[in-house]
């Protein structure tokens, strides 16, 4: 009898203690860069170091996002991520609606396509899009890193959009036919308000890696009034006299609209990887 | 054309005529449905590539234009003989790549299996634990620089207060420490990454196998070597594979973490393609290096496209 209680509580430690230490882990950096950003730029360079903010200021805010430009470059990437995910969304429905109800020619190929995009390295296409884009005009312009982001996330969204709407009974196509309705207006009508989650899912997901690209933002955008935020961030640490303050409180807010729409589609994504990976 | 215009009702004739024109009418339909992705995806994809591999046979650096021209295989020629940044960076990818899908892989299991066990805030610990997952190499860089610094970070002041150092490490700056410290902080948000994929996989295990396994009397350990692990097979084969070629191609983490310093001791070949074409503006040279890099990229991409097929087979 006590063994068994024993073993129950190893088995129970044995659960507890990794989860704890991985929480730990995860956490802990968060937690210093908030710390870090509340504390004065004095106290912060002081030789020994305080993990809680004494007093607490929000002065590196403010100066973050008045005098480091913080609060353009939080406009370009906003405007950036809106442009490309409406089209991604877009694109990706209208993929993922053709791969769940269309048996056509050349639909393999298309998804063989779909997914050797993502094992592409980046890389390899910025050395020659930069000098096409170049020609055209669009460098340092944010529709050279649009066209691109969208091409980007549109493969694995749109994977992911199939999963959704093949999880949608055809039979509600088939009604919609019967009363005279185009597949187009299908899709937008009747398909779109069902897997409205799916859609909220993937068009977070499509943001939170359009709102973190370095890459290409670093690569074709060549002046701070266009800079994003990881670009503008990339910069501040480069430059000699770091102010970890302002450092972090920047990073902070970088990190907020990502984080949160995280917390939201967390739920949706492994449900939505899972059918994935069902297939 | 009129017909199908008019409203059907009860005509029975007219309604399946109807039917058998729409289907014959909607071949169209599902190229209609991809057209602009696949236009997109030629444009800004397929068609650069030919471009990638025209420009490494050519000299083509902006800082010595008047020597421009096709000059055949001798950018490849200068990689694999003269080049010796290019094998230390090889090396240093190929250890990159294989210490973070390894660990990964090993603990993004481990955080798997315990995220899909039932306990109390398991919502709520899940999305805290995966969150890093949603951060940017240059956020997490910006995290951990703040960690890892000599004077204001935390890891030195922990690890001299509990004894483990004696002094300050400038954890970025040393050469002993900096690759293994890149490392854990790309693990940092890369765990979390591979834990989704795996906890998904984890899902669509059936709750009755695991019940007729107990009824046999199985403990925890070979409920998990009989039939989690084989059940995820398919699903940890995909994803290590998926991040082998992902960690090969990440750039922001290492570059915005130490610019590939100290002494090129963290550039990996993508990063010395970056700093070869788009900083240096030799892009003939970075094109030719670009190609090698594809060239070893189709080894895992072929192995995926094998392996998947060979599931697919499996499951039908």
């Amino acid at each position: 009898m006590s063994s068994k209680t024993a073993r129950r509580i190893g088995s129970k430690l044995l659960f507890y203690i990794p989860l704890a230490l991985t929480l730990i882990l995860v956490l802990v950096p968060f937690l210093w860069a908030i710390s870090t950003s509340l504390k004065r730029e004095s106290d912060i360079m002081s030789p020994v170091i305080h993990y809680l903010p004494q007093p607490i200021t929000f002065a590196n805010y403010i100066s973050v996002w008045n005098e480091n430009s913080f609060s353009q470059y939080f406009l370009n990437s906003v405007l950036v991520s809106v442009m490309s995910v409406v089209v991604i969304t877009l694109l990706s429905v209208m993929n993922g609606y053709a791969m769940s109800r269309f048996k056509f020619k050349g639909k393999s190929a298309f998804m063989l396509i779909l997914l050797a995009t993502q094992m592409m390295p980046v890389i390899l296409f910025v050395i020659p899009l930069f000098l096409i884009f170049k020609n055209l005009g669009l460098i340092n312009t944010p529709y050279s890193l649009v066209l691109f982001y969208i091409v980007l996330q549109v493969p694995f969204n749109t994977i992911l959009m199939q999963g959704f709407i093949s999880s949608t009974p055809k039979e509600i196509d088939e009604a919609g036919m019967v009363d005279g309705a185009g597949r187009f207006r299908i899709i937008m009508t009747i398909i779109a308000p069902i897997v409205l989650p799916g859609i909220v899912a993937t068009s977070a997901f499509a943001f939170i890696g359009v709102w973190n690209e370095f890459l290409v933002a670093f690569s074709f955008i060549t002046t701070p009034d266009r800079f994003t935020i990881p670009i503008g961030l990339k910069f501040m640490i480069g430059e000699f006299s770091v102010q970890y303050a302002s450092l972090a409180a920047g990073s902070i807010i970088g990190l907020i609209p990502p984080v949160l729409l995280f917390m939201y589609i967390q739920r949706y994504l492994v449900e939505g990887l899972g059918g994935a990976v069902k297939g | 054309m009129e017909i199908t215009r008019q409203p059907g009702n009860g005509n029975l004739a007219l309604s399946t005529l109807r039917k058998r024109k729409r289907k014959k009418g909607e071949a169209w339909v599902p190229y209609l449905l991809i057209a602009p992705t696949v236009l997109l995806i030629a444009g800004i994809l397929i068609f650069p590539i030919f471009r990638v591999f025209d420009l490494s046979v050519q000299s083509y650096d902006f800082t010595r234009l008047q020597d421009a021209g096709y000059i055949g295989l001798e950018n490849f020629r200068h990689i694999f003989t003269q080049d010796d940044l290019f094998y230390s960076t090889l090396v240093t990818t190929l250890k990159w790549v294989f210490s973070e899908v390894a660990l990964q892989l090993v603990f993004g299991l481990i955080v798997a299996l315990l995220l899909n066990q039932s306990f109390r805030l398991r919502g709520l610990v899940r999305s805290l634990v995966l969150v890093p997952w949603a951060v940017s190499g240059v956020l997490t860089t910006m995290l951990w620089s703040l960690m890892f610094n000599q004077h204001i970070g935390i890891i030195n002041d922990i690890l001299l207060k509990l004894g483990i150092i004696h002094e300050k490490i400038a954890w970025l700056a040393n050469p002993g420490t900096v690759f293994g410290s890149v490392v854990f902080a790309e693990l940092w948000r890369g765990i979390p990454f591979f834990a989704i994929t795996l906890l998904a996989a984890l899902q669509t295990i059936p709750h009755e196998v695991y019940e007729s396994c107990e009824v046999d009397g199985a403990g925890k350990l070979k409920k998990l070597f009989h039939i989690t692990l084989p059940y995820l097979k398919e699903s940890i084969i995909f994803a290590t594979l998926l991040r082998a070629i992902w960690e090969f191609n990440s750039i922001d983490m290492i570059f915005t973490m130490t610019n590939g310093g100290p002494m090129d001791m963290t550039t990996t070949l993508p990063i010395y393609m970056m700093k070869t074409s788009i900083l240096e503006g030799n892009y003939g040279y970075g094109s030719a290096l670009g190609v090698v890099t594809f060239l070893f990229l189709m080894i895992f991409v072929i192995l995926y496209l094998k392996l998947n097929r060979a599931g697919g087979m499996q499951d039908e």
